[in-house]
């Protein structure tokens, strides 16, 4: 069938198996939303405020169901404003495909009206990146991103199609969706003895911990690892990006490893013979000063990207390849056993974790607001965060429960982040989601309120207000002096007067009882809210393992 | 520290070779020479990159190249077991009592004059990087005007391919 280049992208899009996509309208990609709006039945678009606000809302749509999040902006700014969202899609290895309108092509080069060369800007942020010359290759070449997005280790995709390849008409011959590629870096041969070598090592283990990361939550591990940590006696932690792998009440978990991870994990993490780590990739903030990190321990890495392998950590055995597949081998060979001096050691670092005081500064704090949350919520709500402290405090004191229910920056940090993504998390999802943020993250990308109402999604923003910077104010705390330059906020902004400025519920809550009865009814609404909720300026996250830091140096109490 | 030979099949593109430059210097990694032409299939383009770095690098340089959806096949090559060459072209200023002495040297060297004035000549040399560098320092006393160096092309040595391992 005849078709210009503008119909073969959603037709395309739909025939990948997208239902949904985010974006903004603008000069370059006119003819896009033109086709858009011929097929409105069958693809919603959600139009964002921002358009970072809508790469983050793509991102988020795939941490929330597991699918290729899809964005579209137009040329110049439309695409710069995608850059900070598609970076984040990269670092957290997030599935996303950007498609951006460019001016004509014989426009291209003359520093045309809204023209920007935006697969060289993206070239370092993406997996891989087009620019679309031939309309005949088009509808392939956006079969490949998704293919790319999707296999090995995923990350985002560009595609920049300039507006005369968009009217282009060309044949379009539907095909199939399309499958992930297989990982090419396997060496089968290799990998087996690997495999052997890991079971041996994880049989003679006499302290066994298992590290999660994403890539766990990506090749859908949860219950086999919990199954081997049960019959074999191993501890789990995991990395900021491995929360909600496992639930939170297993007894075995012991949680968040790390700078600010839970004392009882980074130090079973650190005594630990045999660390079993899947899908992660010893980021800075998990080991702290490399060279002391684990030192007596012997790591089996597994993960999907070979690059990832004795990159950050020298690992004893490293195996790449289908991480779902080689650790069913792997436990295989590992008979069950119980490990009792190991759980004597484990329940007595839980023991002291239990006892470390934490002197919450007010009676409404950061714990308290989770553990009323926790009792409130039900067990498929997404929570997404910004970055800063709440985001931290939500690592260590949310109850996850089902898998793919965190939605927050890991690898870039990306404050602004949060409630473009809680958007697009809950419309794929369909599920209630909480957004914990600061505000000063909150401050960043606010204007997405304003699509919270126009889509009327069950967002709750919890808004821990402190006034500061804090995150930042607690390293200026600790490592200059008490010096705050520039985290004192001064600002007057009235959160309540603001959600209604932008048509939602307002609530604010000063003490846990009104907290408690705000978050109830916010959470009930079945449209968007924002709580505001008075903290103390100098909260801590706590524990911190101070940057270049060692397990010895952990700071357990201020 | 030492000197990395890296082959690379990319596919042959605009494009690709930004996005190879992209990545050594976004990894850290410091080009010294580069060259690149098309291959044997004119799908594809063998760029030879040559790099100081240790252990580390050589390992981290191979992965993530590979992780380049444009790169087919990457391969470090080995000084015993490689065929390698560099091609110079120097602009050296000749005067009657120096233009003995460097067609003395030209020929010592098995160069070639390939243009020549009264005033200047153009002598290609052809070989080893150390061969270069030995002749350049040969012609600094006679007053080099211009430099031109290709960068390393290099080959596997014996019947094997690249793409066929």
């Amino acid at each position: 069938m005849q078709m210009n280049g503008a119909q073969i992208i959603v037709e395309t899009l739909i025939e990948q198996g997208t239902d949904t996509v985010f974006g903004y309208p603008g000069g370059q990609v006119l003819f896009i939303y033109d086709e858009l709006y011929k097929y409105s039945d069958k693809l919603r678009h959600v139009l964002t405020a921002h358009e970072q606000g809508a790469a983050h809302a793509a991102d988020g749509y795939f941490r929330g169901t597991g699918k290729p999040g899809v964005v579209i902006a137009t040329s110049g700014p439309g695409a710069t404003n995608l850059v900070t969202g598609i970076a984040t899609a990269m670092l957290d290895s997030v599935p996303l495909i950007a498609i951006t309108g460019n001016v004509p092509c014989d426009l291209i080069g003359r520093d045309s009206f809204q023209e920007i060369d935006i697969t060289g800007v993206t070239m370092p942020i993406t997996k891989h990146n087009y620019f679309v010359k031939d309309v005949t290759k088009l509808a392939d070449i956006i079969r490949e991103a998704f293919q790319i997005a999707m296999s090995g280790r995923p990350g985002p995709v560009l595609i920049d199609v300039p507006k005369d390849v968009q009217t282009a008409v060309t044949e379009f011959i539907p095909k199939e969706k399309v499958k992930k590629l297989p990982n090419k870096f396997v060496n089968e041969r290799e990998a087996e003895e690997d495999i052997k070598s890991a079971a041996e090592l994880l049989t003679k283990a006499k302290r066994p911990f298992i590290l999660v990361g994403g890539g766990a939550i990506g090749a859908g591990l949860r219950d086999d690892i919990q199954e081997f940590a049960d019959r074999t006696g191993a501890y789990i932690g995991s990395t900021f990006m491995g929360l909600s792998c496992i639930p939170t009440d297993n007894p075995r978990f012991l949680g968040m490893v790390g700078m600010h991870g839970h004392y009882a994990s980074s130090v079973a993490e650190h005594q630990a013979d045999v660390i079993f780590a899947i899908g992660v990739r010893f980021s800075d903030r998990v080991t702290g000063n490399k060279a002391k990190y684990a030192a007596k321990s012997t790591i089996i890495h597994l993960d999907g990207d070979h690059a990832e392998l004795n990159k950050n950590i020298n690992v004893e055995i490293g195996i790449s390849g289908d991480v779902n597949s080689v650790f069913k081998k792997i436990v295989a060979m590992v008979p069950s056993k119980t490990r009792p001096d190991w759980d004597a050691q484990v329940a007595d670092l839980i023991d002291k974790e239990l006892h470390h005081n934490y002197k919450q500064l007010s009676t409404l704090n950061p714990k308290v607001a989770f553990d009323i949350m926790n009792e409130i919520v039900d067990p498929e709500t997404v929570l997404a965060t910004d970055v800063g402290q709440h985001q931290m405090w939500a690592a260590q004191y949310w109850n996850f429960k089902e898998q793919r229910k965190l939605v927050s920056s890991g690898g870039l940090g990306t404050m602004g982040f949060g409630l473009g993504a809680a958007i697009g998390a809950c419309i794929g999802s369909e599920c209630k989601t909480v957004l914990v943020t600061g505000d000063g993250s909150f401050g960043m990308n606010l204007n997405e309120m304003a699509t919270a109402v126009s889509t009327g999604v069950p967002v709750t923003v919890v808004l821990f207000n402190n006034g500061v910077l804090g995150m930042v104010r607690q390293w200026q705390t600790l490592f200059y002096g008490q010096r705050y330059s520039q985290t004192t906020l001064n600002r007057k902004t009235d959160f309540v007067k603001l959600a209604e400025a932008f048509g939602a519920k307002g609530y604010r809550a000063t003490t846990p009882e009104e907290f408690k009865a705000a978050f109830e009814e916010a959470y009930a609404l079945n449209g968007p809210s924002i709580i505001d909720v008075a903290i103390n300026e100098d909260e801590f996250v706590l524990p911190m393992l101070p940057p270049g830091g060692s397990i010895n140096d952990i700071i357990v109490e201020k | 520290m030492s000197r990395i030979i890296i082959s690379v099949y990319v596919n042959n593109q605009s494009g690709v070779l930004n996005r190879i430059c992209s990545l050594f210097s976004r990894r850290g990694f410091n080009i010294d020479t580069l060259s690149v032409g098309e291959t044997e299939d004119p799908n594809y383009s063998r760029m030879t990159i040559t790099m100081d770095g240790d252990d580390y690098a050589r390992l981290q340089v191979v992965n993530q190249l590979n992780k380049v959806h444009d790169v087919k096949k990457v391969e470090i090559l080995e000084l015993a077991t490689s065929a390698r060459r560099e091609l110079a072209l120097i602009k050296v200023g000749v005067s009657s009592e120096t233009r003995q002495d460097i067609i003395s040297a030209v020929n010592i060297f098995r160069c070639s004059i390939i243009d020549y004035t009264p005033e200047a000549v153009i002598v290609e040399v052809t070989g080893e990087a150390t061969k270069i560098d030995a002749f350049i320092e040969v012609m600094k006393p006679f007053g080099i005007m211009e430099v031109a160096r290709t960068g390393l092309a290099a080959l596997q040595r014996g019947n094997t391919c690249m793409l066929d391992k």
